[in-house]
């Protein structure tokens, strides 16, 4: 039977995957993001995990405001990387697992959960630059990918705790399915940043942090929170968070925290990142 | 466990200088998100660059809008219902950084917006609300 083995949260900042593209990695701005994800790309490549479940968002790149999903999950066999503006980035294609994608499809839609299902669908920063930070830059990704889009730039996005029930309908999926896989399940995006109004530029150090002591201890007080906190705290684009709910609740009550990492550099974005592990 | 009601659009406009993206908004930036959406096809942006006037006037846009985007005024393009996303695609047209922009929405050099980044970023404190309820 498959299970789901782990859960990973990550920021997906484009600046990361610019410097990582264009070999800057070592640039003072940068090298403390790439050393913070150091232990968790060793941590991966012993748990050979055979599916990620990675929850994200497109940003006006697959998906113009002409059809806006607000949970979309990718059941083709390959996602291509998509031309944000100035061109593809330099990653290898993503390989999905459209057996697992539509037995997850067709699980939670009779789950009450009614989730767009994409067959062909590019794929941009927000779910390539998790994939580099956790694998670095191989020739093919080692790992298959689910891609699982949330609606966070038009507004009514779905709440955190609808996210979160997505979450643990996704791990019922899970349980579910015949083959013996290794599933892990990333929450993507966030943590704080804004990047409009005279805002722009906002951190919120102190509530990022109690965002990731309550991940583990109380998610129930992140999940109850109104669109409008995570917008004053965390800032317009900081609303991305939900998406890390998704992974939470597919993790199950209680979970360990083996790794977490916290780092605001130069671009606009404070990157957040956790390894969890679930526990019993 | 205590549930969300409706949509609180009241208490988005009670956050300082911050557009959230509502359907209200959307109405209004219709036109103009789809002339942003439309850059991203190459053939596109060629015929803008060649002459961005003749474009724009290719899109129902308000005039106001439409010199929004001739001035590069991205506030501006906010208030008119422009997505942050997709007005971003102007800049990226330019090969002009998002982290520019932002600084620009602040009135900052990008130097001083990636300096201030640098040391943590724009605390939140006295950003909160209009009301000073937060």
């Amino acid at each position: 039977m498959a299970r789901i083995t782990a859960g990973i949260g990550s920021s997906h900042v484009p600046a990361i995957g610019a410097a990582l593209d264009g070999g800057r990695t070592a640039h003072p701005d940068w090298a403390p993001i790439f050393a913070g994800y150091e232990w968790s790309q060793k941590w991966l490549q012993e748990q050979k995990p055979d599916v990620v479940i990675l929850v994200y968002n497109d940003h006006a790149s697959a998906f113009s405001l002409d059809i806006v999903p607000t949970f979309a999950i990718g059941c083709a066999d390959s996602f291509e990387p998509a031309d944000e503006g100035w061109g593809p980035r330099r990653v290898p294609v993503v390989h999905g697992h459209s057996k697992l994608a539509w037995h997850i499809a067709n699980c939670v839609v009779l789950d009450e959960f009614d989730l767009t299902i994409m067959n062909l669908m590019d794929v941009d920063h927000g779910l390539t630059v998790p994939l580099s930070l956790m694998l670095g830059q191989p020739a093919e990704w080692p790992v298959k990918v689910i891609p699982l889009a949330v609606n966070v730039i038009q507004y009514p996005t779905p709440t955190a705790n609808r996210c979160f029930r997505l979450g643990e309908a996704i791990a019922r999926a899970v349980k579910s399915f015949p083959e013996d896989l290794n599933v892990q399940v990333w929450g993507t995006g966030g943590m704080s940043h804004q990047l409009s109004g005279r805002r722009a530029g906002l951190i919120n150090r102190e509530w990022d942090t109690r965002f990731l002591d309550q991940l583990t201890a109380d998610p129930d007080a992140l999940r109850t929170l109104s669109h409008e906190e995570y917008i004053r705290e965390a800032g317009s684009e900081g609303m991305e968070l939900i998406m890390w709910l998704t992974m939470r609740g597919a993790l199950g009550p209680k979970i360990r925290e083996l790794h977490r990492f916290y780092h605001v550099p130069a671009s606009n974005t404070a990157v957040g990142h956790v390894v969890f592990t679930p526990e019993g | 466990m205590n549930m969300i009601g409706a949509m609180n659009t009241a208490a988005f406009k009670d956050i300082p200088g911050t557009y959230v993206f509502t359907g209200e908004r959307a109405i209004e930036g219709r036109h103009l998100n789809r002339f942003c959406m439309s850059l991203m096809s190459a053939a596109h942006r060629t015929r803008f660059k060649a002459d961005e006037r003749a474009y724009l006037d290719e899109w129902p846009m308000l005039e106001s809008q439409k010199q929004a985007v001739l001035r590069r005024d991205f506030e501006a393009l906010l208030e008119q219902g422009g997505n942050i996303f997709f007005v971003l695609k102007i800049a990226a047209v330019d090969g002009r950084p998002t982290q520019s922009v932002a600084a620009s929405f602040a009135g900052q050099s990008t130097e001083e917006y990636a300096a201030m980044m640098r040391n943590g970023g724009r605390s939140p404190a006295g950003l909160r609300s209009i009301s000073g309820r937060f």
